[in-house]
């Protein structure tokens, strides 16, 4: 919980693909805990099937507070309803890419850390070429070695 | 696809075309094309992708790249002479 000697860090958004590849789900829950704990104000975003596959895992709302369809949180950033100081992106499709590429140019400003992962990470990183720090593993089913990179790049390595 | 599934659309590169196939096909394919970055609305739908996002203009015709998450990028075209004429006024022919 936040250190009260240490004042929230801001708001993390984080940004969910198609939830076709299973890593990304275990993931999210895991980093929305992490942040929480750093003091986060989370809220992820993604198309209705992945937000309802994160309600059945977290039906107390315990990790992910707040959720979002992607089409109504992109219209709330573009009207300046909606800001971060953080957003995570995964990405494991082109489309993916083009959410993150939209993040950035609509929060210049945020942090922006970009998961790409899936069968064929690399040919997918080299087509993000925006400002962005980039997390980059091959992941379909096992979430563990890009778990580790998530904690590396965030500072929560053991 | 929201509002502009109910549209009547045209698909011009099938799912699975990536942003850059959709922008290098709008400046190879149609003379009039303009450019607009993300956020941008277009039958009041905000477009996605890597900005400069290319759109063509044929006539009444807009050709758009359009993103969903589960699908990738289609190239769509629908035809709105009002709607065109709004891109004319607000995009920019430069990237």
């Amino acid at each position: 919980m936040t250190d009260p000697k240490n004042p929230s860090p801001g708001k993390a958004l984080i940004v969910l693909g198609c939830p076709e590849v299973p890593v990304q789900q275990a993931l999210a829950l895991h980093l929305s805990h992490l942040l929480t704990k750093q003091g986060f104000a989370v809220h992820a975003t993604g198309n209705p099937a992945v937000l309802n596959l994160l309600r059945v895992s977290d039906p107390e709302k315990r990790y992910l507070p707040g959720m979002s369809v992607l089409e109504k949180c992109i219209e709330e950033i573009v009207e300046k309803k909606r800001d971060s100081d953080l957003c995570v992106v995964f990405a494991h499709s082109d489309a993916g890419i083009s959410y993150a590429a939209t993040v950035r140019h609509l929060l210049p400003s945020s942090r922006l850390v970009v998961i790409i992962f899936g069968k064929d990470p690399e040919t997918l990183a080299a087509s993000a070429d925006f400002p962005c720090e980039k997390i980059v593993e091959k992941a379909v089913h096992n979430p563990m070695q890009l778990k580790k990179k998530i904690n590396e790049v965030f500072g929560w390595a053991a | 696809m929201g509002c502009i599934e109910n549209l009547k659309y045209e698909m011009i590169l099938p799912l699975g075309a990536s942003f850059r196939e959709c922008r290098e096909y709008v400046e190879k394919h149609f003379v009039e094309f303009w450019y607009v970055d993300p956020g941008y609305k277009l039958f009041d739908e905000y477009i996605i992708g890597l900005p400069p996002i290319a759109l063509g203009i044929e006539g009444a015709k807009i050709v758009f790249p359009y993103t969903k998450p589960c699908h990738g990028t289609y190239l769509l075209a629908i035809e709105d002479g009002d709607e065109a004429d709004r891109v004319r006024r607000t995009a920019r022919k430069k990237k």
